[in-house]
């Protein structure tokens, strides 16, 4: 087994692990590069299918590109989607800096759609080199009532055992990419032929690393045009995936308050 | 920040505030590995609060891990030297954050721990030294920091280092390599120390590049747990991971402990360029069988040889995170492989001092204790002892919804009851008898029956049993007593010592016993029994006329009365496994009857059980011929 293997060996055996503990599960789709390798790995997991609804928590501003790819492959893979929507940025905590405002949307929303549909289980593509909150994760991580993170008490999770039974009342975010790196994402999308959306490639001399809603998202210099370019730009660049993201520079726990509020 | 390919998981460890982080922070600005920005972010943060600059917040990413200066939560961040990637796991070093270290520490290859050359080898030091080698990470460098604050005393060094290695000896580790650092001031780190010119090996970069890839130890026979059943079209499939050994298209399986077998028809896979025919350790798989056997989450799939051993009893080595406390009693979920199935704790056999490694024979196992203890669970499981199966032989306890324990397996003194349990055959009829058992029980004027005695040595079993039987023989009861030396001189003459003989040696018996009873006799046996499983066994073999009587003798009066003098053998090392002193006795748990011989003579003894007898066994009165 060479390093993807091992890595998707992983992801497939979390997922299977959830599908046979939990009840009702829903992945979040976000339509990102990292989406898109964790609903393809859902589909190794379960031999071509998908059996629970892929969710799309749309905050309206999103990329054109990343609306256009959404509708073709929802009819191509034949998935069970869901579009959840999100209120308005002045329901938002005003406590919080613009963009993470902003951002804060995309969490209501996502409660809004766990609320109506009773989900116990959701998967989510994040992954621990991303950022410092992340880097502690659980694959298995509960969420209370009310979409919180304890982030101060986890519980352990070793030895591929994970916590798969909770209180009433609380939720589970399931991580089957906390393992990935940024790089690995993009080796497997080439080695798998993994569809993406255009905006990861270079554009006049600009493209996107990571993609988000459009008022806070921002691109990169770059000239990489291909997978095996932006590969090679990751294997020499010392600018973080998230820099283009606003809402994780504003203030120093601007990121960590919108995780244990529930952001992903 | 990337990393090109293959990833060595590195822990750093160690007592709180011996400067794991700082090590880390430090390791990443020598090596250039910081992303841009970082360390402009990191001093605008220490500026915020008005303190020095602080390498640890590299990867102390909460705000109150920040603002306490104190890891809170296991972390990870990747780097890589001109030899490998590596995945640096950052484990919290304080004592109520032991859950979260474990969390870290077992998902590494090696580990990196740190000891403050002026603290010195503190509490954490060992415990986490300890739950290295519990954890299965067998790859140990020792770091010894802050040398700058005891002027880079050589001497200091000498003296922890050796002690350390005292210690990590009777754990049976070899740590790879010792060295002096600075973390704070960069010594020995990536670069080698001006101000230890005293010291010539290796720095913490080297000392990383010289930690082995783990692969998968070779030959380790096939334990393929199943995780589920699919059926989402016309196929079934089952599907699971490949802990250990090889599995190929066109193998017999044995499933356990439901022992099924099922020959692979194929292996399944998504989005292949074509199917594979065979899969190692560590894929995520799925297969169909030719047969539609029953198969469900829980079975062990295994080649028909080396098959993982069966047990519903086994010791193991263990640390506690739960906020309870593990009593003798407690009921808990254990995960083993993908089985979840109820245990109770049989016994708290010791607790280990992690700091000098001496036991005490406490009842309780205390948060962040380790201890060994013996499990029983609901069910038959498809185990392994950890010794000859790492993935296969460790399991997790699960209390108030959260995983509050690990441990390792361990079978030593328990037998492996595949044989026991499988030896059944399907296609036997039994004949019926022409005379039936009432027919008996008129003639004799009682039931049949079996009164299995159990007790330690010198517990008065056979004087009892012997005494007993005059005595129903002498009320005119048809009856018969079986010992060790009528059947292990011949129905049992086969069979030696070892645990399975052991174990196959009481299965015998009470099938006998079984006969005899079914014949219309009542059958008194006096064996040491000394496992619920065999006495269970016993038990489904008897029927209704089985009574478990419990001939009670506290251990100290046994080994007064050591009538055989075996006691005294025992104790001096010359019997190995004696039941009560290396091997255990595990008491009834609710017998039919118990005697207490160290409070009764032998006459009241004999004429507790002749009432038993009476009152369960007997037709119509018998009369006294005495």
């Amino acid at each position: 087994m060479n390093h993807l293997d091992v890595l998707e060996s992983e992801s497939i055996y979390i997922f299977r692990e959830a599908f046979s503990r939990i009840d009702k599960l829903a992945m979040l789709w976000s339509l990102g590069k990292d989406s898109n390798v964790m609903l393809w790995l859902a589909r190794k997991a379960f031999f071509g299918h998908l059996p629970f609804p892929a969710m799309h928590i749309d905050t309206g501003n999103k990329f054109p590109e990343m609306y256009a790819f959404r509708d073709r492959y929802v009819t191509e893979w034949g998935l069970n989607f869901l579009s959840g929507t999100c209120p308005p940025v002045a329901e938002m905590d005003e406590t919080l800096p613009p963009a993470a405002r902003s951002a804060a949307r995309k969490t209501a929303g996502l409660k809004t759609l766990l609320e109506t549909h009773g989900f116990e289980g959701i998967f989510a593509g994040i992954r621990r080199d991303e950022e410092g909150t992340r880097a502690k994760e659980r694959y298995f991580s509960p969420r209370g009532a009310r979409g919180t993170w304890e982030i101060k008490d986890q519980p352990p999770e070793f030895w591929g055992q994970f916590n798969t039974t909770f209180p009433p009342g609380t939720h589970l975010r399931i991580h089957p990419l906390l393992h990935w790196t940024e790089i690995d994402i993009w080796r497997y999308t080439l080695r798998e032929n993994i569809p993406t959306i255009p905006l990861y490639f270079a554009r006049d001399g600009k493209r996107y690393r990571s993609l988000g809603d459009a008022d806070i998202t921002f691109p990169i210099d770059s000239t990489a045009g291909t997978i095996p370019e932006i590969i090679a730009e990751l294997q020499t660049t010392r600018i973080s995936e998230r820099s283009g993201r606003a809402m994780d520079h504003e203030a120093e726990d601007a990121f960590e308050r919108l995780r244990t509020a529930g952001y992903m | 920040m990337s990393v090109a390919e293959e990833s060595l998981k590195v822990a750093i460890v160690g007592h709180v505030d011996h400067g794991k982080s700082t090590l880390v922070g430090r390791l990443f600005h020598d090596t250039g590995s910081l992303p841009e920005g970082k360390f402009e972010a990191i001093q605008a943060m220490c500026k915020r609060r008005g303190m020095p600059f602080e390498w640890a917040f590299l990867m102390d990413a909460l705000q109150a891990e920040r603002d306490q200066g104190v890891t809170i939560d296991t972390s990870q961040i990747w780097f890589r030297t001109a030899k490998r990637g590596y995945v640096i796991i950052d484990a919290p070093g304080h004592k109520e954050f032991l859950k979260n270290m474990v969390t870290g520490a077992a998902a590494s290859d090696a580990a990196l721990l740190l000891i403050d050359a002026e603290e010195g080898i503190k509490e954490q030091s060992r415990r986490h030294g300890y739950l290295l080698h519990l954890l299965g990470v067998r790859q140990v460098t020792v770091a010894v920091n802050k040398m700058d604050l005891v002027a880079y005393d050589r001497d200091r060094f000498a003296t922890i280092e050796r002690d350390y290695r005292v210690y990590l000896r009777e754990l049976g580790v070899t740590p790879t390599h010792f060295i002096p650092i600075s973390a704070r001031e960069g010594d020995n780190i990536a670069r080698p120390s001006e101000a230890m010119a005293w010291y010539q090996g290796p720095t913490v970069l080297q000392a990383l590049d010289d930690f082995q890839v783990i692969t998968q130890p070779d030959g380790l026979p096939l334990r393929f747990p199943v995780q589920d059943v699919y059926r989402f079209d016309e196929r079934r499939i089952i599907a699971g991971r490949i802990e250990t050994g090889i599995l190929q298209v066109g193998d017999q399986l044995l499933f356990s402990p439901a022992n099924r077998m099922g020959k692979v028809k194929s292996i399944e896979a998504w989005s292949v360029a074509a199917p594979p025919i065979q899969a190692c350790a560590g894929e995520s798989i799925g297969i169909t069988l030719e047969e539609q056997i029953f198969v469900e989450r829980g079975d062990v799939a295994s080649h028909e040889v080396n098959p993982p051993i069966e047990s519903d009893v086994f010791l193991a080595r263990l640390f506690w995170l739960g906020d309870r406390d593990l009593t003798m009693g407690s009921r808990y979920t254990m995960k083993l492989n993908t089985a979840e199935v109820g245990v109770v704790v049989q016994s708290v056999d010791r607790v280990i001092d992690t700091g000098d490694l001496s036991t005490k024979g406490e009842v309780k196992v205390a948060r962040n204790q380790v201890a060994e203890i013996t499990l029983r669970a609901d069910t038959m499981q498809a185990l392994d002892a950890f010794t000859s199966s790492p993935p296969t032989g460790r399991f997790v306890l699960v209390d108030n919804y959260n995983i509050a324990g690990g441990g390792i397996i361990s079978m030593e003194g328990y037998a492996d009851q595949r044989n026991l349990v499988a030896r059944q055959s399907s296609n036997i009829q039994r004949v019926e008898h022409d005379v039936t058992a009432e027919n008996r029980e008129s003639r004799n004027g009682h039931r049949g029956g079996v009164l299995w005695f159990t007790g330690l040595s010198g517990a008065g079993k056979s004087t009892v049993a012997v005494a007993v039987e005059r005595r129903l023989f002498n009320l005119g009861y048809q009856t018969y007593v079986l010992d060790g030396d009528n059947v292990r001189h011949g129905l049992n003459g086969d069979l030696g010592f070892s645990p399975e003989d052991r174990a196959e040696n009481i299965r015998r018996v009470g099938e006998v016993a079984a006969l005899i009873s079914r014949a219309g006799m009542l059958c008194i046996t006096a064996f040491i029994s000394p496992y619920r499983s065999d006495r269970d066994r016993a038990r489904l073999a008897g029927g209704d006329g089985f009574a478990e009587i419990f001939i009670k003798a506290d251990l100290a009066t046994c080994e007064r009365r050591d009538p055989k003098g075996l006691y005294k053998k025992a104790r001096a090392g010359d019997i190995p496994d004696f039941t009560g002193i290396s091997a255990p006795y595990e008491a009834p748990g609710a017998p039919d009857l118990v005697i207490d011989t160290a409070t009764l003579t032998v006459e009241e003894a004999v004429e507790r059980v002749v009432e038993y007898v009476q009152s369960r066994f007997a037709i119509y009165a018998k009369p006294v011929s005495e």
